[in-house]
């Protein structure tokens, strides 16, 4: 009696077992059939600001040339680290290195180590309002709206900026990212330059000020600002526009108000001057908020690509050559600019990165 | 971790002495099945503790916005007791009713069906509660939530400060959290009141009881212990579920008790969840520094209810 219920249960699951087994077994065949085909693999991953750029670089290099390359959207901290345990060959990350992580990366690599923008984005200011599609709002305003001190859309401060749009007396509510990220750096990082005395916490991945809401990732912000009246928040601009009913703000440069554009972004990136203390072969920038020149969007993200200059492996090396010099090439940023809505690197950046990548090679 | 080792001590002792090879191999293998999962769980606090341990005394930077690990972990662990709170609050009530409906009122045939349906439940990831919840019931909650504000402001759970403005508050995760736990108690508390000795039931009914008395007293008293595990697993779930919350919930560093307001802090799972993709090594060492302490707070949790189940046990034994 027992032996047979016994049997009754366990031969479905060896057989399931088995089919299984099998299957996995065929999935594994067929897999590594392909990428033995092409060319070696790849190893990277970091900032999740890069990752439908990445899709889209991956998927054309290895059409182009084989071979398999993994881009894991862990985050700009695990991507460095990984990359300095040799985990990663390359890594993204939306800041660029410290002076000590550097120091620890180059150890690692045994060569200076090639850090070139990859993926500039402006970042929009959107809101959720009925009947307004786009507002006028300077730096000030800004902060004084996500330090809570201006609390309703009809607020002498806004209005005064914004003559003939008709403003509800809606409440505002603040929408940030409650996860660490990127995007929060460079947003709260351009609020601290322009208006210091409004806009007191240094810049930090973490969200810095009280109230508000948090929300995770750029969907759970965008998903915030859709479903409520009179929010406001910060996102990647091609999200904002893929939401398509959000206003934007216009913020204000020098004296004239710009919304956020892929053009005014890589320009700012273009003009500004380097970060200190770093190798030849270093693209740091330290993006210069201030900026006021015509059509300029100083409220971006540059996110940057981390290699060796010289990795043991020739075939590594190799690899690693041919994919960021397809990343930083002018196709490569205008496939990016297609799909993720990213800011193309302008001809001389885009130059001075190429220059930088062809010098990897084996050691 | 004493108790899930004192079955395990007592089983061999009632069985009479064996010297079959094939008693002796089974044997072996459910110890070994037992003491794998003491491994397990020593494994992951000795992860947490040696990861996490710098994440106690880090410098003042690891901890923005604040300034020290209490002060970080304080506004965490009022939100984790708060979520979990009102989804045991919430869930429990449910729970009992469908339970004792399927075991003692329902057709035998809507019974079948209810319980399969409540097993469903269960099978829901809670990414997909999340999304749901986030997107869709917090929408229906928040003229609830500014009815709970308006008319029991006073209390400092429902105010001060101005409502929530589309409804992703604490409360509405507290509500998702409840129907996320509910299959799990309602599962066990069925399983112990269809287990209630039929003659004890059907004395109570000969006694002249109506069919509530007869479930009060004969059946709540058996119950008891299974019905506070139940519940007690249901909290364990509460208290470590992450996804939901976090994409439900609208997040704020600021310590507060008002679970209808525009923000509060994230549960000690979500935070963990949303902050570890993108955090510098020390601030990882953090988040599994508040990751051992949900561990320890959930073992206390644990080992208060079965002390709790314990004496209740002893009580009705005497």
């Amino acid at each position: 009696m027992k032996s047979s219920s016994l049997r009754r249960t366990a031969l479905p699951a060896v057989a399931i077992l088995t089919v299984g087994l099998t299957l996995a077994a065929c999935g594994d065949n067929s897999s590594s059939g392909s990428s033995t085909s092409g060319g070696g693999t790849l190893n990277g991953g970091g900032a999740t600001s890069q990752a439908n750029a990445q899709t889209v670089w991956r998927a054309d290099y290895q059409k182009a040339n084989g071979g398999t390359i993994n881009y894991e959207e862990v985050g700009s901290g695990t991507g460095v680290t990984n990359f300095t345990s040799k985990a990663y060959s390359f890594a993204g990350t939306d800041a660029f290195l410290t002076d000590e992580q550097m120091t620890a990366a180059a150890k690692s690599c045994a060569s200076d180590v090639v850090e070139v923008p990859a993926y500039v984005s402006p970042i929009a200011v959107a809101f959720n309002l009925p009947g307004v599609k786009s507002l006028n709002l300077d730096s000030q305003t800004i902060a004084d709206i996500f330090n809570g001190k201006v609390t309703t859309w009809n607020d002498q401060e806004i209005a005064s900026q914004n003559s003939g749009v008709k403003l509800p007396s809606t409440a505002i509510t603040t929408v940030h990212r409650s996860d660490e990220s990127g995007t929060t750096f460079n947003f709260t990082e351009y609020l601290n330059k322009t208006s210091p005395s409004a806009w007191p916490y240094p810049a930090n991945t973490v969200w810095p000020a009280k109230g508000g809401q948090g929300a995770d990732g750029t969907s759970g912000v965008i998903g915030v600002l859709s479903d409520t009246e009179g929010a406001i928040g910060y996102a990647d601009d091609s999200a904002v526009t893929a939401a398509g009913d959000l206003g934007v703000v216009s913020i204000k440069v020098g004296s004239s108000y710009n919304p956020p554009s892929a053009t005014g972004a890589a320009q700012v990136l273009e003009a500004s001057p380097p970060a200190p203390n770093q190798p030849a072969t270093s693209m740091a920038t330290q993006i210069d908020r201030t900026a006021t020149a015509k059509g300029d969007y100083p409220l971006m993200l540059a996110s940057y690509l981390l290699a060796c200059q010289k990795y043991s492996d020739s075939g590594t090396a190799d690899m690693v050559k041919g994919y960021l010099t397809y990343v930083v090439s002018p196709a490569g940023q205008q496939a990016a600019a297609k799909t993720a809505g990213s800011a193309p690197l302008t001809p001389a950046l885009s130059q001075k990165a190429t220059s930088i990548v062809s010098q990897i090679a084996a050691s | 971790m004493t108790a899930t080792v004192s079955p395990e001590k007592a089983g061999p002792d009632t069985t009479p002495p064996t010297t079959r090879r094939g008693d002796r191999t089974f044997a072996a293998i459910t110890r070994l099945a037992a003491f794998t999962i003491l491994g397990v769980l020593v494994a992951v606090f000795v992860f947490l503790a040696i990861e996490g341990w710098s994440g106690f005394t880090s410098v003042p930077d690891t901890y923005a916005p604040f300034t020290s690990f209490v002060s970080y972990i304080w506004p965490l662990v009022v939100s984790t007791i708060l979520a979990s709170a009102i989804a045991v609050i919430v869930a429990v009530p449910f729970a009992v009713g469908i339970a004792l409906f399927v075991s003692h009122y329902a057709p035998p045939r809507l019974a079948s069906v209810l319980a399969y349906m409540i097993d469903l439940l269960a099978a829901v990831p809670s990414v997909v509660f999340g999304l749901w919840g986030g997107r869709y019931l917090a929408g229906y909650l928040q003229p609830f939530q500014v009815w709970l504000h308006d008319h029991f402001g006073f209390l400092p759970f429902f105010g001060p400060g101005p409502p929530t403005p589309n409804g992703r508050s604490l409360f509405t995760a507290g509500i998702v959290l409840a129907i996320m736990i509910l299959p799990i108690i309602t599962a066990i508390t069925r399983e112990i009141f269809v287990q209630t000795p039929t003659l004890q039931e059907e004395a109570a009914l000969a006694l002249g009881a109506t069919r509530w008395e007869m479930i009060r007293y004969a059946v709540f008293p058996y119950a008891r212990s299974g019905m506070v595990s139940a519940v007690m697993l249901g909290l364990g779930r509460a208290l470590g579920e992450t996804m939901a919350v976090a994409m439900i919930l609208a997040t704020t560093p600021e310590v507060t008790l008002n679970v209808v307001g525009t923000a509060s802090p994230a549960t000690i799972a979500a935070n963990i969840a949303l902050n570890y993709k993108e955090a510098t090594p020390e601030r990882q060492s953090l988040l599994i520094a508040t990751g051992l302490v949900l561990f320890l707070a959930t073992f206390l949790v644990n080992f208060t209810a079965r002390w709790i189940t314990g004496r209740n046990q002893r009580k009705l034994a005497r």
